[in-house]
């Protein structure tokens, strides 16, 4: 396997050249964003990586994972829907749409679809309350596409479609 | 000196220094406020909110500054509408702390109910339960019934193994991050830590092997509940089943106080057995950690294997004998050897052995050989740290020079000391060929070749120009060493500390005296914190030393040359494979041992000792601290404790020697070595206070660690300090000639390896490596080989097969071999090297 | 006063492609920034904002320009960092601001950064807002391009750096010292106080932390100086603030006002009002960390700023308006909100961590029609058992809305709890 730094050295050299030199382990964050997008999750090999790269052990770098939401330590699905059914969104119909558009793709909440593309959770707050329902897609295991995207005021009918796309992709 | 502040807690008035927290201040006179996360050794974090208390300060006039006054005259104080955390707290002047009102005992009972919500309870089957601080802190401040409902508790894993030797119960955890901030604050291994957040979080270790430190059991003894226990002692016993006795590590020569816990049990065939052991406190030693080697290595005193009584070669078999006439037959090949006795013996034997050993073999005017790698104690008597030396009291002001040595493979424990020194502002130089975990405190590192050891600290006093010593033509003055020497120059304290890396008994000793004579030019001799730390490979090397043994050059030669060789804790042949006929050769052999070792199956006489764990005794530590050592266990029937095996001897030999206690050799000690005079048992067992208060009925508070009842030891003063001025003598620097083609092979030091005293330990064993040797990448190319290869290892006639690895860390034409881990390299020699066998992918 | 005729914060929704560096040029932009540099004394930008009253956005509401006169001047490296985190449900303003308005508030967090003498400033965001960072990178990178960051800017000794730092989840990262810890590659867990940052920070130097919208404010404070800035809102809560407004009303979304203007207008007048038929029942001013104000005409008519709000049982906080409608029970709200602490409590302290996963499950069981009323007492007893012990102010953020809704709205948990058995 390839590393990280030499697979996207550019991406590894503008994220370390942010932090003071004698600072290296405030990268460990924005690397592991970047060794998910490559590999779709935080494997324990891509601990290590990191790690090394940071000046800190694996445990270091796992205990980051795991407290944070957006790492994951298991692969699911290549596009995460995120679907806000928080306090604000709730008043808004979030939990309806979120149980119609899991039941539309004949998964439970968390689940994954068969063809392993899209997995559909329930998350916190996403700071888009105004334009419930809403989901973010979070892209996994490919550098290509964005690594976050906010889809506002949906209906299920236009997420349904949104996933359409995203599937063909 | 430290400004004193005057405080209230719990209407009793207290004097402390500045900074003190109020829950030490409180502790200091005797008023317990319950902690979980707060550790007497570590930052205070403030995690549980167990010590919450209600604190007032004095009200001061904005204007005036003064303090105001209620119409009685005292001051008045106000009290702040929230409770605070007497373990984040410092003391102020004139602050009034109330940890008894209605208010403390009810946030005190809400906080232990909301660790229950999560805890198992499962106190009777339960490791800690009985020196519980959880059970005894609901005992003292909880609520009676659970409000929580049993169906909404969490169910974790409960047998989560972080690594082999520490196992984690999740359910129990009350995730007070002790351990997590011991290994990350303490000793610097980060190898546990908080996975997850919220009440999901949990201890999780992703090192390989999990939990990869020589530290790990301390987490045990001050997790705050039965959450992480040791692999050894899971379910091995309740504690008030147990009686603790005290004793000395027998591992390495920092002589930590360890205590080992006991009891009689069915399954022990109702025999009594050491379930586990724990660290003693003994602020100047150890504190109250121990490293794991200590703590899990106590297994090799009790293997089944262990002889039962004495032997007597019959033809090629080793008959059972009555120990009457085991003796009688050794004391009549004495009279017949006379002056041709030859004997070798080790620092694993105590001060008591050590000395019988050498006034049997002075009565018949035979050699004595010290049986290590090692040399300079001798020097180390002379200008060794001077009594009173505590590397506690080293901070800014104090060097610490650390040569040739992996001191945290060498001696865990120093190694903390000397990270703690650091971190109190020591400047720590370290001269060593290759980096090791001692870099991440060192101010200044020197890095010289391999075979410049000596050359090296010579060059220091060469740069300050008090004495030019020659230095061969390779060694240079660089700027380091030339930095180092003004800085040790300018020291107010220095402490060196010499091992054995990369180095055989003849550059031992060149570097020791190189080092003496630093310390000597430069003025470190003779008084407290200065002085002269030999890492030696065993506990009692020092006192072997101290004893008068002395290595022997050529122990080839010694051994031929002698018509009787009395071997005790020794197996010469099981390390060198390569003195089989030498010992084949000697007309008579005696070997006092644990085991049927490979020397003594070559003995015509086979004497059965007791290991320190079932009898008394003293150990020398490096420190030069004389320390007592206590029996743990019964012995076993037929084996004697070696001074007395000795003493008997030398009585049917018809010389004057005890045997019936250790405590009347320490006597005769003390009458014939001055450095000894006035040691006696009953002032090693001499105690005082020391702060942290542990180990009493507050086990929350420091930890099950043990306090220390039985003996801080005496320290002893060296020659220097006595007034006697050594002389300064100049070592002879050798250089090696390594030929073409060939490597040099320098042996080191790795903490677990396959000597007697760790593969026995079950648990150890999993941690020894498989037989190594570690080159640099430059040379594993070279040989065209790949870490992970088998690489045929030939030196002289021998050759052996290992795994090779490969550190870029390793300068080139440098081998490293570790001792005790498959090949039989005791100083640096020329090897060839070629694959074996490639690595499986 | 409630209408503002030109707005102070959202610009853009007066000016089109104010995200654009020359438009934002063209509308005085970086003006501020230039004379501050290059004619002003550091002190002497710390004092105008002083004289402005403006308080941190962030939800403490804490003086600006004291904060900074907080700086440990015998220590250096200074930082200053960006709270971008914008985590509490409820609120969305920052990410307005970040999206539409990016010079204004960049330009802010220059000014901030001269003031404290800082040369190297981290924006924090939550890990959500992927995008914004990478647009934030893009105009930082169109600043360095035309001279207004890098060294030696305007021709002076001053230098200044601005970098993107990107979150990964976690709400409690949005308090100042959590954050620090995140932004230096740790657990998003507080640390312990003192020190504050403004003398122990980032890499434990003296460090700035300020909310994206208190920064933003800035520029157009140092151009038209504090006296103008306080022609807004009150004399205690001076200035202009964007209220998040969401819940059960027609019109969710931004809206700038000055402080001081009442609940009311905000909900009836800009917000539309509730949908047909309802009635307004009750209203979070910061969001789910929020007591439940019951929303009497006399609370409808308090205005918002910092003094008023705790009058009817509240703190303004980071003004984030949830409305509640009479077709919620505040059982099923509290259940929602105790689900977002317990899922954000960092873990490092016994009450939070322990207590609002006990609190969750107990108003998961009431709102689920599962529980007497011996349980809502319970709940009640936890939630004081949490209060006051916290290390830090999430859990007790977490107690709020459950004490305050069992204490003001005791039919709702009467009518959905089984009698005692
Ligand atoms: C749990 C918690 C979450 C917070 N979240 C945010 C946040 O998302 N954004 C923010 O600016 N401040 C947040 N704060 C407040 C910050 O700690 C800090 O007071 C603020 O960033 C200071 O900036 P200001 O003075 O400009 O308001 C939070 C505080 C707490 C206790
Ligand atoms: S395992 Fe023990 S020491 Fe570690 S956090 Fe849990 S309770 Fe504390
Ligand atoms: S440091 Fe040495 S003396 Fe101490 S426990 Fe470890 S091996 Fe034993
Ligand atoms: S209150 Fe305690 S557990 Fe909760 S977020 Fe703060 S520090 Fe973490
Ligand atoms: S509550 Fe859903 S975005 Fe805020
Ligand atoms: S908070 Fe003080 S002991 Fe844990």
């Amino acid at each position: 396997m390839t590393s990280l730094a030499e697979q996207y050295a550019d991406e590894v050299q503008a994220i370390l050249a942010k932090y003071p030199p004698e600072q290296k382990r405030s990268a460990v964050m924005p690397l592991l964003a970047l060794v998910q997008r490559r590999d779709g999750f935080v494997s324990k090999a891509a601990l290590q990586e990191v790690a090394q790269m940071c000046g800190i052990t694996s445990t270091e770098t796992a205990s980051i994972v795991g407290f944070y939401t957006l790492y994951h330590d298991e692969k699911k699905g290549t596009y995460r829907i995120q679907v806000c059914t928080d306090l604000c969104c709730a008043l808004r119909g979030a939990d309806e749409f979120l149980h119609k558009l899991c039941e539309a793709l004949g998964i439970p909440v968390g689940g994954t679809t068969p063809d392993g593309k899209i997995t559909v959770e329930a998350v916190m707050c996403l700071a888009a309350c105004d334009k419930a329902p809403m989901f973010q897609v979070q892209a996994l295991g490919s550098v290509h596409h964005d690594g976050l995207e906010y889809h506002e005021n949906q209906t299920v009918e236009s997420a349904l479609r949104l996933i359409e796309e995203l599937r063909q992709k | 000196m430290t400004k004193q502040i005057t405080l209230t807690i719990d209407e009793k008035q207290v004097t402390v220094p500045q900074g003190t927290l109020v829950v030490d201040a409180a502790k200091k006179i005797g008023i317990d406020i319950p902690v979980f996360c707060y550790h007497p050794k570590m930052e205070p974090v403030g995690m549980c909110r167990m010590c919450l208390v209600e604190v007032g300060r004095p009200v001061i006039d904005r204007t005036t500054g003064q303090a105001v006054l209620e119409a009685d005259g005292t001051p008045k104080v106000q009290f702040g509408p929230k409770l605070e955390t007497a373990c984040t707290l410092p003391v102020s002047e004139g602050m009034v702390v109330v940890g008894m009102s209605d208010k403390v005992k009810a946030a005190r009972k809400d906080v232990v109910e909301f660790l229950l919500t999560s805890h198992p309870l499962d106190c009777p089957v339960c490791d800690k339960g009985g020196e519980c601080p959880l059970q005894n802190l609901t005992m003292a401040h909880g609520v009676g019934e659970s409000r929580f409902n049993y169906d909404e508790k969490m169910h974790l894993a409960k047998h989560v193994p972080l690594g082999e030797l520490i196992f984690l119960d999740r359910e129990r955890c009350i995730q007070c991050g002790r351990c997590v901030r011991f290994q990350a604050e303490v000793v610097d291994d980060p190898v546990i830590g908080f996975y997850q957040r919220g009440r999901a979080i949990q201890i999780a270790t992703f090192s390989e092997p999990g939990f990869d430190s020589y530290f790990s059991g301390n987490t045990t003894d001050i997790c705050p509940v039965g959450a992480l226990t040791t692999a050894d002692f899971r379910f091995g016993a309740r504690p008030w089943e147990m009686r603790a006795t005290a004793s000395i590590c027998a591992q390495c020569p920092v002589g930590c106080n360890i205590t080992f816990n006991i009891r009689r049990e069915a399954k022990s065939d109702g025999e009594i057995v050491i379930k586990r052991t724990m660290p003693r406190q003994n602020e100047q030693v150890n504190e109250t950690w121990i490293c794991d080697k200590g703590r899990f290595a106590y297994h090799f005193t009790e293997g089944k294997e262990r002889l039962t009584a004495p032997l007597i070669r019959r033809g090629d078999d080793l008959t059972p004998v009555s120990w009457d006439e085991a003796i009688e037959f050794v004391a009549q090949a004495l009279r017949d050897a006379g002056s041709d006795l030859l004997t070798l013996a080790s620092g694993r034997l105590s001060n008591e052995d050590l000395f019988n050993l050498r006034s049997l073999s002075d009565a018949f005017n035979g050699k004595t050989a010290l049986y290590t790698h090692m040399a300079g104690g001798d020097l180390t008597a002379q200008v060794g740290v001077g009594q009173g030396t505590n590397f506690a009291d080293l901070g800014a002001g104090s060097v610490i020079l650390v040569v040739a040595s992996d001191l945290e493979e060498e001696a865990p424990i120093w190694w903390l000391r000397v990270k703690q020194a650091a971190e109190r502002g020591a400047t720590l130089i370290v001269a060593n060929p290759r980096p090791t975990k001692t870099d991440r405190y060192a101010s200044q590192k020197i890095r010289y070749a391999y075979g410049n050891e000596a050359a090296t600290v010579l060059a220091m006093i060469n740069a300050l120009s008090a004495k030019r010593p020659e230095l061969p033509g390779k060694v240079q003055a660089t700027a380091e060493i030339k930095n180092a020497a003004e800085t040790i120059k300018n020291a107010e304290n220095v402490i060196a500390l010499f091992g054995s890396e990369g180095l055989g008994l003849e550059g031992s000793a060149a570097l020791a005296q190189a080092c003496a004579n630093l310390l000597l030019v430069t003025n470190h001799t003779g008084r407290a914190n200065n002085g002269l730390i030999g890492v030696w490979p065993r506990a009692n090397e020092q006192g072997a030393w101290d004893m008068g043994l002395r290595p022997a050059a050529d122990l080839k030669a010694a051994l031929a040359a002698a018509k009787m060789v009395y071997v005790a804790a020794a197996d010469p042949l099981g390390d060198d494979p390569a003195l089989a006929a030498t010992l084949g050769e000697v007309p008579f052999m005696v070997v006092q041992e644990l085991y049927l070792t490979e020397t003594a199956k070559l003995a015509d006489v086979v004497l059965p000792a007791l290991p320190f764990t079932e009898r008394e005794g003293s150990f020398t530590s490096g420190e030069r601290r004389v320390q007592r050592f206590y029996p743990a266990v019964l012995p076993r029937p037929q084996a004697r404790p070696d001074y007395a095996i000795t003493g008997e001897i030398a009585r049917k030999a018809g010389v004057d020697a005890e045997t019936d206690s250790a405590a009347r050799v320490m006597g005769r000690i003390a009458a014939s070595l001055p450095d000894y005079a006035g040691i006696h048992y009953r002032r090693l067992a001499q105690v005082q206070e020391q702060w942290p208060i542990v180990g009493r009925g507050d086990l929350y508070y420091g930890g099950t660690g043990y306090e220390n009842k039985q003996g801080l030891g005496v320290q002893l003063a060296p020659a220097a300090q006595q007034g006697q001025a050594p002389a300064l003598t100049w070592p002879q620097v050798a250089e090696i000639a390594v030929p073409e083609g060939s490597l040099l092979a320098v042996p080191v030091t790795v903490l677990y390896d396959q000597g007697i005293t760790v593969s026995t330990s079950p648990l150890l064993q999993t941690r020894i490596p498989q037989p190594y040797l570690t080159v640099c990448p430059a040379e594993a190319q070279r040989l065209n080989a790949e870490a992970g290869d088998l690489v045929q290892v030939s030196l002289g006639e021998q050759a052996v097969k290992v795994t090779l690895r490969v550190d870029e860390n390793i300068p080139a034409g440098v081998a490293l071999a570790p001792r005790s881990l498959g090949l039989p390299i005791f100083a640096p020699a020329a090897i060839q090297v070629r694959v074996a066998q490639k690595a499986t992918v | 006063m409630t209408e503002i005729k030109q707005y102070v914060l959202l610009r853009h929704r007066d000016v089109p492609g104010l995200d654009q560096l020359d438009v934002y040029r063209q509308e005085g932009g970086f003006a501020a920034f230039q004379q501050a540099v290059t004619a002003m004394q550091p002190g002497q930008v710390t004092d105008v904002v002083k004289a402005s009253g403006l308080r941190g956005r962030g939800g403490a509401g804490f003086p600006t320009g004291m904060k900074w006169s907080f700086i440990d001047n015998n220590n250096w490296p200074h930082y200053v960092v960006a709270n971008a985190d914008e985590s509490e449900p409820g609120t969305f303003k920052d990410r307005e601001i970040m999206e539409k308005n990016p010079f204004q508030f960049l330009e802010g967090l220059a000014l901030c950064c001269y003031a404290v003498q800082a040369n190297a400033a981290y924006i924090y965001l939550r890990g959500e807002f992927w995008q914004q960072a990478h647009f934030l990178d893009a105009k930082i990178a169109e600043m360095e391009a035309a001279g207004l960051l890098g060294e030696h800017l305007f021709g002076t000794e001053y230098s200044l750096r601005i970098y993107t730092h990107l979150g990964a989840g976690a709400y409690i990262c949005g308090e100042e010292t959590a954050l620090l810890e995140s932004l230096e590659g740790k657990l998003g867990q507080p640390r312990l106080r003192p020190p504050f940052p403004p003398s122990f920070g980032l890499y434990g130097k003296p460090t700035i932390v300020n909310n994206v919208e208190t920064l933003a404010n800035l520029p157009l404070i140092l151009e038209k100086g504090a006296a103008w800035y306080r022609t807004y809102g009150t004399d205690k809560s001076p200035g202009v603030k964007i209220f998040s407004l969401s819940g059960k009303v027609n019109k969710p979304g931004n809206y700038e006002l000055p402080l001081g203007t009442t609940f009311r207008q905000l909900i009836f007048q800009h917000g539309g009002g509730l949908p047909e038929g309802r009635q307004i029942k009750a209203i979070m001013p910061a969001g789910a960390s929020s007591s439940l104000i019951v929303a009497t005409e006399q609370a409808l008519d308090t205005p918002m700023d910092y003094e008023s709000v705790p009058s009817v049982g509240a703190q303004l906080g980071s003004a984030s308006v949830i409305v509640i409608d009479d077709s919620v029970n505040v059982a099923w709200l509290i259940n929602k909100t105790m689900h977002f602490f317990k899922h954000e409590s960092c873990g490092k302290c016994t009450p939070c961590r322990d207590g609002t996963y006990w609190m969750m499950h107990l108003a998961e069981r009431i709102a689920g029609g599962e529980a007497s009323w011996a349980d809502v007492e319970l709940l009640r007893e936890v939630a004081g058992q949490v209060k006051g012990k916290c290390f830090c102010a999430l859990g007790e953020f977490s107690i709020e809305a459950v004490l305050s809704s069992i204490e003001r709205f005791p039919a709702d948990f009467e009518q959905i709890t089984h009698k005692e058995a």
